[in-house]
């Protein structure tokens, strides 16, 4: 029973590590894709949203030689006595971050776009300096988006396979997460280990959609009392 | 440095559109910000609050909040502004709404209390209430609470009014009316409503184009003669009276004001003592050389002619009078002022048909 439960635990590991990241490190990208005017915004959200189009085994070979020996970053990885990153869940989450990137990105700047921007400055001529009008007002605004971001992030991570395979391979304990192992189970024609698995993907993706959609109607700005 | 009033200076450009003021006003009571709409005064009341950046400086009661050097953020400038749209925060109560400004300024500047603010407006029934569950009129009642409760210097209002149905409107210029005469600071009024104005100003600046055109206190420049607040049929002066006797029989109010006495209907809820403002209008005053008794009009008070123009529509002159320091405008045929040869120092009765309460 272990073995089919060690790829589970270790994606929703993944998953939980890339979507903590991700709010942290997506949040100001959002912010300033949705308030700067500079020219360099477009190519930024290109760049952002790049992950969307491309095939993830694409991802996964850049990050590959990137980070591998040779690399750029391997030879920094190195350098700092961290090692190798590719083939070890570090690699995994890294890879993981610039995979579901736009999956966070995209949905907080929508939320902070729509924003009412008299709104800040209101909370300015009420003696609210910049960073407590982000904690005061966009964050409390933009909770729908966080939602949506942190749910989108979470699942897509789950359901990442290219990459992983790429980055990752197949280290059971390290780098074999559910997609990984249902993929191998296939390979060696174990259907029923398979099954289970897939329908437990199929399952767990229902109900994050619906949790998702019910909690977004009910969330809407308007709650506290 | 002046250490009272209020100075803004602001030379700058926004696209084709040029601000250029140098304005010295008063440290109290209300201005009102004048003009059409685009002639720059909600720019020139964004500039004041450093919402807008621009170039100059401001000002308050000795108070500099930006000269060449130095311009102190929004959130750092003593005052309040409340916003042309109502903009309360849509995820916090009417109560955290009142709360918001409050909570952030230093305890020992809070000089008017949450109980105060909320009683002043009205709203200790509405504090549990979300904003999407409030009226127009309800809402910006809040905002102008929200605005007072950080106790500031200095208070911005931008067209607080425009937004709203008649019904609102009638039911907050009381309360302005009431902040106007509580408050000790001084208020910027943006409007482009010459009966809100007429209403709620003690001084006036008026706009064009980016530019000041005229400014000065409210009855002065009413009393011009070259209209630049543009009432043209509606050209009166406005008088600051105080009750000073009630008639029951004939059902009739004595207001005084500097220069003479008005008497007016005695309309409900005028006390004796109470401080009213007053409408004359150009065309309901006539002139008579001598003291006519034989005829209806019972307001009759004696001035001095003061300067005589042709107005605006041909044929038709106006006609400026002081009563004692008081001015006053007369709207004649031209021909009736060359019958009675009216000219500058000439002692004149004026025959007053109709006056109106505007506070």
């Amino acid at each position: 029973m272990d073995i089919y439960w060690e790829p589970v635990w270790l994606t929703l590991k993944l998953a939980g590590f890339t979507t903590a990241v991700l709010l942290v490190v997506g949040t100001p990208v959002a912010w300033w894709l949705a308030r700067s005017k500079h020219w360099v915004r477009q190519p930024v959200a290109a760049i952002i949203a790049l992950p969307l189009v491309l095939p993830p085994t694409v991802l996964g070979f850049y990050l590959l030689v990137l980070m591998g020996p040779k690399g750029m970053v391997g030879q920094l990885t190195q350098e700092l006595g961290l090692g190798l990153l590719p083939f070890t869940f570090e690699g995994l989450v890294i890879a993981s971050v610039i995979y579901s990137l736009p999956f966070t990105v995209q949905p907080l700047q929508n939320a902070f776009g729509s924003i009412n921007q008299q709104l800040l400055e209101v909370a300015s001529t009420l003696r609210a300096s910049p960073r407590d009008r982000f904690f005061s007002i966009v964050l409390p605004l933009a909770r729908p988006g966080f939602l949506t971001a942190g749910v989108l992030t979470f699942a897509h991570t789950i359901g990442e396979f290219g990459v992983v395979l790429m980055i990752g391979g197949n280290i059971p304990g390290e780098t074999k997460v559910l997609s990984v192992a249902i993929y191998d189970h296939v390979e060696s024609l174990e259907y029923a280990q398979a099954h289970w698995l897939a329908a437990g993907m199929v399952a767990f993706s229902f109900v994050v959609l619906v949790v998702l959609y019910s909690l977004n109607g009910r969330l809407q700005p308007g709650l506290v009392k | 440095m002046a250490d009272s009033g209020i100075q803004a200076r602001f030379c700058c450009h926004f696209g084709a559109f040029t601000l250029d003021v140098d304005l010295d006003l008063p440290g109290n009571g209300l201005t009102a910000l004048f003009g059409h709409s685009g002639c720059g005064k909600t720019t020139l009341l964004r500039c004041m609050a450093g919402l807008q950046s621009a170039d100059g400086t401001m000002c308050v009661n000795g108070d500099e909040w930006q000269n060449k050097s130095v311009s102190r953020p929004v959130h750092q400038r003593p005052l309040a502004y409340v916003f042309q749209e109502t903009s309360l925060f849509p995820h916090l109560s009417v109560k955290r709404n009142l709360m918001y400004g409050y909570q952030r300024i230093p305890r020992s500047d809070r000089q008017i209390s949450f109980d105060q603010a909320s009683q002043w407006l009205g709203l200790s029934r509405l504090l549990d209430r979300m904003p999407d569950k409030l009226s127009g009129g309800e809402r910006q009642r809040v905002a102008i609470a929200r605005a007072l409760l950080t106790s500031p210097r200095l208070l911005l209002m931008d067209e607080p009014l425009s937004a709203l149905d008649q019904t609102s409107k009638q039911e907050i210029l009381p309360y302005l009316e009431a902040l106007r005469d509580k408050l000790a600071i001084p208020i910027l009024y943006v409007s482009h409503s010459t009966a809100e104005v007429a209403r709620l100003a003690d001084h006036i600046v008026m706009m064009d184009k980016g530019k000041v055109v005229a400014e000065g206190p409210l009855q002065q420049i009413m009393a011009r003669t070259d209209q630049p607040f543009g009432l043209e049929e509606d050209a009166g002066v406005i008088l600051d009276a105080c009750i000073s006797e009630r008639d029951d029989r004939w059902h009739l109010c004595r207001a005084d004001f500097e220069g003479g006495h008005l008497w007016i209907r005695a309309d409900e809820g005028l006390a004796v003592g109470q401080s009213i403002r007053l409408q004359v209008l150009a065309r309901d005053i006539s002139l008579a050389r001598s003291e006519q008794t034989d005829q209806s009009i019972q307001n009759l008070l004696p001035a001095t002619v003061d300067e005589v123009v042709s107005d605006v529509s041909p044929g038709t002159s106006m006609v400026r009078l002081l009563a004692g320091q008081t001015p006053f405008l007369s709207r004649l045929t031209t021909r009736a002022v060359h019958t009675l040869a009216i000219a500058p120092g000439q002692q004149l009765w004026m025959q007053v048909k109709s006056v109106a309460i505007v506070d």
